[in-house]
């Protein structure tokens, strides 16, 4: 291969060009240059991606300890353990499975509903609408920590605002919100479904203004009416929009971590601990990374399958192709929302 | 509607006229006027209750201890105090929350143009050039994307701490930069740019470096300008990673910052809602001014990459 990038050539290029045809075979050759451009980027991505990921596997299949000297192989003792009732890590591994499920559950509905009951009201011209984009979607771009911080003090079972409304509509006005489930549950959620639901909306609200006019201008000559419009006209046409929406808000909940850390501190006991946290805490504070490496693994498995099972839900029956050109397209702003919860 | 010359013009001026009496109120309906301020009212309403705790944050910021834990809850702080500000901003505490704050701007600030320095020198051979193995660099960097990052939380720790980055900013600048959405999202908007400019400037003698630096960039600027904001917002919020690889009190970001100020300072809100609001003004600041970006950044990536 030629070296095509440094400046004696270019000059040759010029005065070849004067001689007669343009050569573009020449041009287009490309020789070590999409290396060079790629070589910064390349070397983050095998250093902190690729390589973490086959160095975690390793670590996975060793009793590895941050703080002893030895670090003996085990097999696959680490995975074994997770699935043997009675081991050192299975109860605390699968209780917080299980709270990043419930977590799941409850908040990815909310999270694909109430976000687009927003949209639909937004989606009409009407003065003032970017403002009211904006004040919905403005909690997103704070960070966890100012967000839980925030909800802590609003939780508060004595001083806080929300029991204190609470008790003025003749509600409850002591729940101890960031104790005890399932109120911790209901505190968990409801923040989180503030805190993201703008992204959602923002994605559903661009959605809608690509559906066509004219789909609703026949659908309202067919004599539809607005429930009608909705569910043949909104809904199919939101199609890809919700698959992505389905498919981010799923892997965000399941990657929930701060609100945990910060509101609940996992209590009540450590019933409100994800996974992520239980994986953070085994291999960081206790320094037990195998066994955490392992966690991190069936962990991922679970949310691969998971992904896959929503792709197979909002696969395109009639035009099997689409589908296929869009996943990668719509797996792309995930990292917009990992760890968002 | 365009065959013929005078029915169009009829056509196009029925079409028009219901939108325009929508638009000015008096030749408008009753039906469609209470419904447009309907949806005035209801919407008002739900984005003032939306963004009422955001709000509240601010007022209790300039509290002082008592008011800010006594009920009825005041929406305005009476006596109005900085108090809070001048203990968590002083010098000489565990809780250096100024040194945060610089901590979290230039780990940001850094993280964000390694982000997109890196992807952008990634993503345009990616679009342009044909190479050996480009199908193999492009799939692998998209198939990361569908790796959820905790599988990195752990060898990561370790490779830093073999790199002797453990409690240093590095650590929060550098292992998150290879940003697969990054190039993944500059190469989408690469390969919508015209070619045509890139080849003239290639038969002038420009060579590939050239091309990318004064062609392809300087036109490439709202991609970005929106990937380097995506990027800063990013990692300024990042909780986890820093929470842990971080442990000096001087070392902190923000946010890993205001965990250990909320364990030190349980029950003074007064306290932690200014490091709160401290944190959050220079995102709401960066939202405020590059709405535009960060927004249609979100919505077009949900369509089109």
């Amino acid at each position: 291969m030629a070296s095509t990038v440094t400046a004696p050539r270019s000059e040759t290029v010029s005065d070849d060009r004067r001689g007669g045809a343009p050569r573009r075979r020449d041009i287009n050759s490309v020789g070590i240059a999409p290396w060079l451009f790629l070589a910064p980027y390349l070397v983050l991505f095998l250093a902190f991606v690729v390589g973490p990921i086959v160095y975690g596997l390793y670590i996975s299949l060793h009793r590895y300890d941050f703080t002893l000297p030895n670090k003996p192989f085990v097999g696959l003792e680490n995975y074994t353990d997770l699935f043997t009732p009675g081991s050192i890590t299975f109860s605390a591994f699968w209780q917080s499975m299980r709270a990043t499920g419930i977590f799941t559950v409850f908040s990815v509905p909310l999270l694909l509903v109430v976000p687009l009951m927003i949209a639909l009201v937004m989606n009409r011209k009407f003065p003032g609408r970017n403002l009211f984009r904006a004040v919905f979607f403005a909690p997103y771009v704070l960070g966890v920590a100012v967000v839980a911080i925030l909800w802590r003090y609003l939780l508060d079972s004595n001083i806080g605002l929300v029991n204190y409304y609470l008790g003025l509509l003749g509600l409850p006005d002591n729940t101890a919100w960031t104790t005890s489930t399932p109120a911790a549950w209901f505190a968990l959620v409801g923040v989180t479904v503030w805190w993201t639901l703008g992204f959602n909306a923002v994605i559903y609200l661009a959605g809608l203004q690509d559906i066509p006019r004219e789909l609703y201008e026949a659908a309202e000559m067919d004599g539809a009416n607005r429930w009608q419009q909705f569910r043949h006209v909104t809904l199919p046409g939101l199609k890809p929009v919700l698959s992505f929406v389905t498919m981010t808000t799923i892997i965000a909940s399941a990657n929930m971590f701060g609100q945990s850390y910060l509101i609940t501190k996992g209590a009540p006991g450590t019933e409100t601990r994800t996974a992520i946290y239980q994986i953070a805490e085994t291999g960081l504070r206790n320094y037990q990374m195998g066994s955490a490496a392992a966690m991190s693994y069936v962990l991922t498995l679970f949310l691969i399958l998971l992904s896959l099972l929503v792709f197979w839900l909002f696969r395109d029956r009639e035009t099997p192709k689409r589908q296929k050109a869009g996943a990668p397209v719509q797996a792309a702003p995930l990292m917009l929302r990992q760890g968002k919860g | 509607m365009s065959a013929s010359t005078t029915p169009s013009l009829e056509d196009r001026s029925a079409t028009t006229e219901p939108v325009r009496a929508e638009r000015t109120p008096t030749g408008e309906p009753t039906g469609l006027k209470v419904r447009r301020w309907v949806r005035y009212v209801v919407l008002t309403v739900l984005a003032v209750l939306f963004i009422s705790p955001l709000i509240f944050m601010v007022v209790t910021s300039f509290k002082t201890r008592a008011d800010s834990a006594s009920l009825p809850p005041s929406w305005w702080p009476s006596p109005f105090s900085t108090d809070a500000f001048a203990t968590v901003l002083g010098a000489g505490t565990d809780t250096p929350v100024l040194r945060w704050f610089a901590n979290s701007m230039i780990a940001a600030a850094l993280h964000a143009t390694l982000v997109v320095t890196t992807a952008a020198l990634a993503a345009y051979p990616l679009a342009r050039m044909e190479f050996r193995g480009k199908k193999i660099v492009f799939g692998a960097i998209v198939a990361t994307l569908f790796v959820p990052p905790v599988i990195l939380i752990i060898p990561n720790y370790l490779i830093v701490g073999q790199l002797f980055w453990l409690d240093t900013l590095i650590a929060i600048i550098v292992p998150t930069a290879a940003s697969a959405f990054g190039v993944f999202f500059l190469r989408q908007f690469f390969l919508g740019l015209p070619l045509e400019l890139e080849e003239a400037a290639r038969l002038d003698g420009a060579n590939r470096f050239q091309v990318f630096w004064k062609v392809v960039l300087p036109l490439s600027r709202p991609a970005l300008v929106t990937l380097a904001m995506l990027a800063f917002l990013t990692n300024y919020n990042d909780f986890l990673w820093p929470v842990y690889v971080l442990f000096s009190p001087e070392n902190q970001t923000l946010p890993a910052g205001l965990s250990t100020l909320q364990s030190a300072n349980a029950v003074r809100y007064d306290l932690l809602m200014a490091g709160a609001v401290v944190a959050s003004v220079p995102v709401l600041a960066l939202y405020v001014g590059a709405q535009r970006f960060i927004i249609e950044g979100v919505s077009r990536s949900g369509l089109k990459g």
